[in-house]
């Protein structure tokens, strides 16, 4: 089994008409996701990828039964979008969208905390069950179906390390991108704990970067709660203290948030920690074998 | 974004958040003319985006009339220099009315990541860095996450002060809540908030940052932004919509993803080299764009080499190579350029990069163009 979708997923798409919502709507079609409508608001009625588009959420609850929604709508509204998701009763709620303002996901965390939901993101590349149901922006060729677990903060660095993967013949159960803000709904805790529990996954490639203490918290958990094999890089060994690295949470200040400290927290904890990029496919192999 | 002093004790005294007089003075032949109206003494400050001013030399207590021109003179125009900042030229100064001082404090409303809510942070050790008194004296320090029926008072009562001067300070804090909610700041600090003489609570200093992503609906706060204080090789960056960060080595790099971005910087310091730069063109650059930023990329005189590394999603490897053909031929670039496509079109990019008569080494993958970037 994979985690999180798979499938029997219901997938809606918020901002379905819009130019990126409509070819990333199209490439999860493509790729066997069950795509069972969209929204926009004030385009409800129209059909676009042969399902039908509401103009909210609500609507489409209603009339098609949808348990997954990924949001591409404008930063400016997309902390509504979330809200209005986990009010309507959507159960996982993938955020695509990047720069969202911190005090709006604020409210919109209360909210998917309130209605029992599940956030993804923002800022991220969605995910992927090789073989099964995808719900995000990746290439899909690079996937194959497999045994390896892929938690990430960034996009483009998941590829690299799943292309690896694929290319040294290892396949993957499901592949996470959890996105590069300072506030986003599931932390590498949350997956590591579904991870734990799926028979699928028999190790957890986690890719973290510099900013905030997700992945030191990490560590404290996987030292007590993780019997897999976890194997890990950390971004920006080399960044400059106080400057934001691209992404909105990546940035050491005050000291805090480095690489080396992640690093030193997850080797204390048992991870395996890969200082070189190029060497975690044949690093996640060699204790696979 | 970060805003002047003089900027933020403005927003300050917007919420009813008192400071001292003071004006502000841009050229030298107004100095004597602005001074002319303080009595003395008076403190001048270096306006530039640096912490630690005062001890780089850019804020000084001047006597009288005459100390307060020279100092004045010295210090608009000079080049400030702090570990955080860099060196920076002042192309303002502040000149302030000078406030007798009884006890200084410290105050800061902060984005907790950790909590996901703001921290109000305060402590009757002022003046100093922060962080210092943390190490120093940690028990000076009082802790409140703003919830939210947020009331102030008992983190105040513990400073030890009447209930004069805690009811000044709990409107500071109320006031200053109000300014980060309302214009979406991530901090805002007062350092030193004094308390004077006469048992007023008064901001001698101002320092507000803001949320980069929340400006668009706040048009007051983006007209601050001092473009002067800003890199000008990342601000033509911006403007083109890149991600581009100045650094110190010689490798320049251009990748897609802020993530793979950092790992690239990280796999060059693995090949003994450092990276000149951070630079993300983002999921869906065009060719124009990618030449656009291999110009801002080789603008940076220390550059020896130019490593590109694409991964290929929404971006197209055939786009990358276009861009990067036209970008070699129009701006006769004679450094080694290394590349390294993989992902969506991969081999068109390589074609075309193979059959456009230039040089360039193209690699595999990683470990490759580590080799190669040993032996720049």
């Amino acid at each position: 089994m994979s985690i999180f979708i798979n499938k029997n997923t219901r997938l809606i798409v918020q901002g379905i008409t819009g130019k990126e919502g409509s070819f990333h709507a199209q490439s999860c079609q493509e790729y066997g996701t069950n795509l069972v409508g969209g929204v926009t608001p004030k385009k409800g009625g129209e059909k676009i990828l042969g399902v039908n588009v509401f103009n909210t959420v609500k609507e489409a609850v209603k009339e098609v039964n949808p348990d997954t929604s990924m949001i591409f709508v404008p930063a400016r509204f997309a902390a509504n979008a979330i809200t209005e998701a986990a009010e309507a009763g959507i159960k996982l709620i993938i955020c695509i969208t990047e720069g969202i303002p911190v005090y709006d996901m604020l409210e919109a965390k209360k909210a998917v905390k309130l209605n029992g939901a599940r956030l993804i993101g923002p800022n991220c590349p969605g995910l992927i069950s090789p073989g099964e149901c995808k719900a995000g922006i990746m290439p899909s060729d690079i996937h194959r179906k497999g045994s390896v677990g892929v938690i990430s903060r960034s996009g483009t660095l998941t590829y690299e390390a799943v292309y690896q993967l694929t290319q040294l013949g290892l396949g993957q159960s499901t592949c996470i991108g959890i996105g590069g803000d300072p506030i986003i709904g599931t932390s590498f805790i949350d997956v590591l704990k579904e991870f734990e529990k799926d028979k699928q996954t028999k190790a957890i490639c986690m890719i973290g970067e510099i900013g905030g203490s997700a992945e030191e918290e990490a560590a404290e958990y996987i030292q007590h709660n993780i019997s897999k094999p976890v194997i890990s890089f950390i971004a920006g060994l080399t960044a400059p203290e106080g400057k934001r690295m691209g992404h909105a949470g990546a940035i050491i200040s005050g000291g805090k948030g480095s690489a080396s400290s992640k690093m030193d927290a997850l080797t204390k904890a048992g991870v395996t920690v890969c200082k070189n990029p190029a060497e975690l496919g044949i690093t996640i192999k060699n204790i696979l074998i | 974004m970060k805003i002047h002093e003089y900027q933020a004790k403005e927003l300050f005294k917007q919420y009813g958040i008192k400071v001292p007089a003071s004006v502000l003075c841009e050229k030298k032949e107004n100095i004597e003319q602005t001074i002319k109206n303080f009595t003395f003494p008076c403190v001048i400050k270096a306006q530039v985006h640096s912490g630690a001013r005062g001890k780089a030399g850019g804020v000084k207590l001047a006597e009288d009339y005459n100390s307060a021109i020279i100092t004045a003179e010295k210090i608009l125009g000079m080049e400030l220099t702090s570990k955080q900042a860099g060196t920076k030229k002042v192309n303002k100064i502040l000149i302030e009315q000078a406030v007798n001082i009884d006890k200084e404090l410290y105050l800061s409303l902060t984005f907790d990541r950790a909590n996901e809510a703001i921290a109000l942070i305060i402590s009757n050790q002022g003046g100093m860095d922060i962080e210092e008194t943390a190490k120093i004296s940690p028990d000076k320090i009082y802790t409140q996450l703003i919830t939210d029926n947020f009331n102030p008072e008992e983190t105040v009562k513990k400073l030890g002060f009447n209930s004069i001067i805690n009811w000044q300070i709990c409107s500071i804090i109320n006031s200053l809540y109000r300014l980060v909610k309302e214009k979406d700041a991530l901090m805002a600090e007062i350092n030193p908030l004094v308390i004077t003489k006469h048992h007023e609570v008064i901001a001698l200093d101002a320092k507000i940052n803001f949320d980069d992503n929340a400006l668009f609906r706040h048009e007051d706060i983006l007209a601050l932004k001092d473009e002067a204080e800003e890199n000008p090789c990342e601000l033509q960056a911006q403007k083109e919509g890149l991600n581009y960060i100045k650094l110190n080595g010689t490798i320049g790099c251009m990748v897609n993803g802020a993530g793979l971005a950092m790992a690239t910087m990280d796999v060059i310091r693995l090949a003994g080299k450092e990276a000149a730069n951070f630079l993300d063109v983002g999921g869906g650059a065009s060719s124009d764009k990618i030449e656009k930023a291999f110009k801002i990329l080789i603008s940076d005189k220390n550059l020896k080499a130019v490593f590109i590394n694409i991964f290929g999603g929404i971006l197209r490897c055939d786009f990358l190579a276009e861009g990067v053909k036209n970008a070699i031929q129009n701006l006769n670039i004679d450094i080694p350029v290394i590349v390294r496509m993989e992902g969506t079109n991969k081999s068109k990019g390589a074609d075309i990069l193979n059959h456009s008569g230039l040089k360039f080494t193209v690699v595999n993958d990683l470990n490759e163009a580590i080799e190669v970037i040993k032996n720049i």
